[in-house]
């Protein structure tokens, strides 16, 4: 093993990249450290409260409705684009897999393309589409949410597809062969096997559409469609309180939970399956 | 038909894959390409002469090149040529510099880092998780003339009291690198692992030294994986708008090709001006879309075989 020659362990190599991980992950601890800032500041860290958070009985998170509203906003975007754009994505991810032909494959290729294109140029045509054409969708939440379903797909197919590919054939011609349907085959074989890809991708839809500025600014209609990422804009540049770092806080912290939760009942999964240890980190990388 | 491992079970019905794939399918084609082709319809279509507003022209045989020629000019020597120079050089030096960080923090954690790996691995994902625009307030909080980074400079007394958030291209270009280096590591992490150790450890056997199997080994395996990487880094980079307005509290000075196309769509009523600097921009970006979509379906491929 190379990797574990005796003598030179590369110091050089690894300063630099704990030093890289300090650099990436410093500035956002501050950040979260001044949202408990109990003076206005958000450069200057006096004592620690909750201020910004509750107590504050004007602009707390909690008692300031322009900041809960985008919180609102964000998670029932997130939510409802996980629970649309999974099945798409599923059944998209194995029906590309099989599905042979010239069709199947500008189909494959229809859907990476979404992965290489810059958000603002979807923004841009998500934008003139429900402005030019689909003039009869109400503009606002329900134009975000078909986008953020349309940039999202993509997503889920990769991870799947990865994960089928990883399966093969056999489980399900072994159900076949002993008398199940197509459909049974699929629904009691296939999906279970692809529990956790599916339980991935979820998270990363969720993480993306939480994540998400350029297409909901693009298609917002004003205060009613404003997400956390287009109030953290809007408010950052301006004379904000750590309110502000409050309202990106809880924001992350939905985050880090629901991907932690994410995390341990896909290890149970896997501990229960065995195999495709690896597929999710690379799915994640072919992702990003 | 060559029908590998991935093929389906059970054979010819083919129809009822192609069924499965429809909803995604028609999906894409409604909000993907029609919306694409909306760009191009009111890039080479007619302006409202009252309201100013956007009058798409649905057929190309109709279409209207006029604005698009104009548009051509002024990125070519016109006012809009200092936007376009000013993103690629933005985009070419945050690229240096994720190469520069990125590829030695990419090698080791994934040919050196043995004991600590999870908790590297964990640290590099770590960032996807958080909110871009947090990530990008953390250094609005830390730029402030009287915030931390400013406070550690008066105790190095290298000055102390600038201002870093008015326009100053080095803020922009650090916060694109900070923004989209995850994207460049964890991609470039996963071709280094997989290279083929007994090449490195053949290189060695031979009598390289450890610097030289980098070189003439390790480096030039690692091309495919440092394209890739580079690629999906550059592409958002190209159509970031938001990150200059965010570090640069909104200043012309430091205004990239993003900043444009969003003024002339949203602010000032020029769709057709917007919607072309759009069909432009994504015409300089076809390439590096092309060489992934390639590569990534060849991938496809050669799981599936």
């Amino acid at each position: 093993m190379r990797r574990n020659r005796p003598g030179r362990h590369p110091f050089g190599l690894a300063t630099i990249t704990w030093l890289y991980i300090l650099w990436s992950l410093v500035p956002v601890l501050v950040a979260m450290r001044i949202s408990f800032n109990s003076g206005k500041s958000r450069s200057a860290f006096q004592s620690l409260s909750w201020r910004w958070y509750f107590t504050d009985p004007a602009k707390s998170v909690l008692h300031d409705d322009t900041l809960v509203q985008p919180l609102k906003n964000s998670l029932k975007l997130a939510a409802l684009s996980m629970l649309i754009t999974t099945p798409i994505g599923v059944t998209m991810a194995i029906g590309l897999q099989r599905w042979r032909g010239r069709l199947s494959k500008a189909s494959n290729a229809l859907m990476l393309f979404p992965l290489v294109t810059p958000e603002i140029v979807m923004g841009v045509a998500l934008f003139l589409v429900f402005t030019q054409v689909y003039t009869g969708v109400p503009r606002g939440f329900t134009t975000q949410l078909l986008g953020h379903i349309t940039f999202s797909i993509s997503y889920v197919v990769i991870i799947v597809r990865g994960r089928l590919a990883a399966i093969g054939p056999q489980y399900e011609e072994a159900a076949r062969d002993l008398g199940a349907n197509r459909l049974q085959a699929m629904r009691l074989v296939l999906l279970p096997l692809l529990g956790p890809a599916i339980f991935a991708s979820v998270m990363v839809v969720f993480a993306g559409s939480i994540d998400d500025f350029v297409i909901s600014s693009f298609l917002s209609t004003g205060a009613s469609s404003e997400t956390v990422p287009m109030k953290i804009y809007a408010g950052g540049r301006a004379t904000a309180t750590p309110a502000l770092n409050a309202l990106a806080t809880i924001m992350l912290v939905f985050t880090l939970v629901a991907v932690g939760l994410a995390a341990l009942v896909m290890r149970r999964m896997r501990a229960r399956q065995g195999g495709g240890e690896d597929a999710q980190l690379g799915s994640l990388a072919a992702v990003g | 038909m060559a029908n590998a491992a991935g093929a389906a079970p059970g054979g010819h019905r083919n129809g009822f894959w192609g069924a499965l794939s429809l909803p995604g399918v028609a999906w894409l084609l409604a909000l993907f390409v029609v919306p694409f082709y909306a760009i191009a319809a009111v890039a080479f279509g007619q302006v409202d002469p009252i309201l100013r507003t956007a009058a798409p022209v649905w057929g190309p045989w109709s279409w209207n090149f006029s604005a698009m020629s104009k548009v051509i000019s002024r990125v070519f020597g016109g006012d809009l040529a200092g936007v376009v120079v000013r993103t690629l050089s933005y985009v070419g030096v945050s690229l240096a510099l994720c190469c520069l960080i990125g590829y030695p923090v990419a090698y080791y954690v994934a040919r050196h880092a043995s004991r600590w790996r999870g908790v590297l691995l964990a640290a590099l994902v770590l960032p996807f998780w958080i909110s871009y625009l947090m990530r990008m307030l953390a250094w609005v909080n830390l730029l402030q003339v009287d915030g931390y980074f400013n406070r550690l400079l008066g105790w190095l007394h290298v000055g102390g009291s600038r201002n870093w958030l008015d326009g100053n291209w080095p803020t922009v270009v650090i916060g694109l690198v900070y923004g989209y280096i995850p994207f460049f590591i964890l991609p470039l992490y996963a071709a280094l692992e997989r290279l083929d150790k007994r090449l490195i450890e053949a290189g060695r056997d031979l009598g390289a030294s450890p610097r030289r199997v980098f070189q003439r080994v390790t480096l030039p395996l690692s091309v495919p994986g440092l394209m890739s990487a580079s690629v999906i880094t550059v592409l958002p980079m190209f159509g970031d708008y938001y990150t200059n307005t965010f570090l640069s509290s909104g200043s012309p000075k430091t205004e990239m090709m993003g900043n444009q196309i969003e003024r002339y769509l949203r602010g000032t009523s020029q769709p057709q001006t917007g919607a072309s600097l759009v069909l432009i921009l994504s015409a300089m970006l076809l390439v590096l879309m092309t060489y992934y979509l390639v590569v990534t379906v060849r991938a496809q491929r050669a799981v599936a075989t």
